[in-house]
């Protein structure tokens, strides 16, 4: 029987036989089913993607008239940037930057960042990114976010004011870990506000909250009632919330949002508090194993983005970037990995975007 | 990456109807198949042609909601935007600031 060649998840290639594929499938798909507690994929589905699988061009894609929004995280760092971002060190201004992607790459958004990308380190510079980004919006015509990373983290010593989790938590010291959580939270979500605000008066189109909850459930609460505050003011301004991993990590544990306990929220679930607090568009993420082929972890994650859009009332963006959403973890992601990752996600998941 | 992703599912940005489908979504929550409708009413097109760039670049350049290629005398920028805005029957942040700080 004709072999398929493929890649694990580290974007190694190799060769697995049809019947290897279908097994990796239906694995893939009865993991996120088993831990998500939703439906698998059906036979007629898996069947679709095993001939996106079986299809031995390098280069796939959808049909005419299936195409998505693209939105983008990381905004022109990609460019410019060093390697942390995924850069690849033109030495661009921003503004170059921006007008490239909606000129020469064809993006149908495009998005302002700060150089560190976290909203903490943008709070003393804001003038500079309110100047930048008026001058943008300026030239393009395109929709244009202004993103950064919640990244809650960056509130935590030695970085911040507030004692660390991961110091406190092996002490024994869970009181102390949790109260510098909420309080990390609170000058967090009041961070975001207060950047989100600035921009706005300049005319900005949007917010991109990205890799939200990196640092676990408190990361999350932050930026939820940060978007329920933004939206309560500031209604016109779009918010995308796109997520940092499959599953909201319980390193407080007793933060609840809309009545729910955030801790332990794969996307299906995410999204509802993501609508909740008035967010306009969500990504969800799913992770990739390398130890796993990519059958297993691309049927995997459209399981979890299919069941997202389904359950959803706001438009759905998957993160299909390096290392999530099937797509390997690895630097400069195969490119046969990609399209494949694409076509599945709009033909199976039926995002309204990626 | 996002190369990738472009060729294999973008609608295409201002070479198409990609950036009008976007903002679909994000003035109004659209799902997709909702603001393609919304877009192709609104233009006098199929659904099927919001990514067909030989339609598209005759209509944008028709309504001047700007083209991808420099052309002197279309609309670029915030002129298009004002144009988009009212195409749509949307409100755009960044319009409303110019139009507020022009006196119009």
């Amino acid at each position: 029987m004709k072999e398929i060649l493929t890649r694990m998840g580290d974007g190694e290639r190799v060769t697995m036989s049809v019947s290897q594929v279908k097994e990796d499938l239906e694995a893939g798909t009865r993991d996120a089913a088993d831990r998500g507690k939703i439906p698998e994929l059906t036979a007629a589905e898996l069947e679709q993607l095993l001939e996106i699988f079986q299809d031995q061009n390098r280069i796939v894609g959808v049909s005419p008239g299936e195409e998505v929004v693209l939105t983008h995280d990381i905004g022109t760092l990609r460019l410019m940037g060093d390697q942390a971002n995924s850069g690849v060190g033109i030495p661009l201004s921003r503004m170059q930057g921006i007008l490239i992607h909606e000129r020469a790459f064809a993006a149908d958004t495009m998005e302002l960042g700060h150089i560190d990308y976290s909203f903490k380190p943008i709070k003393p510079v804001i003038s500079m990114e309110m100047q930048e980004y008026e001058l943008a919006s300026l030239v393009t015509i395109v929709p244009l976010f202004y993103g950064a990373m919640p990244n809650l983290g960056t509130y935590f010593r030695p970085d911040g004011p507030f004692g660390n989790p991961s110091d406190l938590l092996p002490q024994g010291k869970i009181r102390e870990a949790r109260e510098a959580q909420e309080g990390a939270a609170e000058h967090a979500a009041r961070d975001m506000f207060y950047i989100s605000n600035k921009l706005y008066s300049v005319g900005c189109d949007g917010i991109n909250f990205d890799t939200t909850a990196a640092a676990g459930d408190a990361d999350f609460y932050a930026t939820l009632n940060a978007v329920a505050e933004i939206k309560k003011a500031m209604p016109s301004l779009t918010v995308e919330v796109g997520m940092a991993g499959e599953f909201i990590l319980g390193i407080h544990s007793e933060l609840f949002f809309n009545g729910e306990r955030l801790a332990g929220m794969y996307p299906h679930r995410q999204v509802k508090m993501a609508e909740a607090a008035g967010a306009d568009i969500f990504g969800p993420v799913v992770n990739t194993n390398t130890s796993k082929s990519m059958p297993w972890n691309l049927a995997r994650a459209v399981t979890f983005v299919k069941h997202t859009v389904e359950v959803s009332n706001i438009p759905i963006h998957a993160n299909v970037g390096m290392g999530v959403g099937g797509v390997p973890v690895f630097e400069t992601p195969p490119i046969d990995c990609v399209t494949r990752t694409s076509k599945a996600m709009v033909q199976i998941a039926k995002v309204d975007g990626l | 990456m996002p190369i990738a992703h472009v060729m294999a599912s973008g609608m295409g940005g201002i070479r198409t109807a990609g950036d009008l489908v976007a903002r679909m979504q994000m003035a109004r929550r659209m799902r997709l198949p909702e603001a393609k409708r919304y877009v192709a009413g609104k233009l006098g097109v199929a659904v099927v042609d919001l990514s067909n760039e030989q339609v598209m670049r005759e209509v944008r350049e028709d309504l001047d909601i700007g083209i991808i290629t420099s052309v002197p005398g279309c609309a670029k920028g915030m002129e298009a935007k004002f144009r988009i805005a009212r195409l749509l029957d949307i409100e755009i942040n960044s319009v409303n600031r110019f139009r507020a700080k022009a006196s119009i």
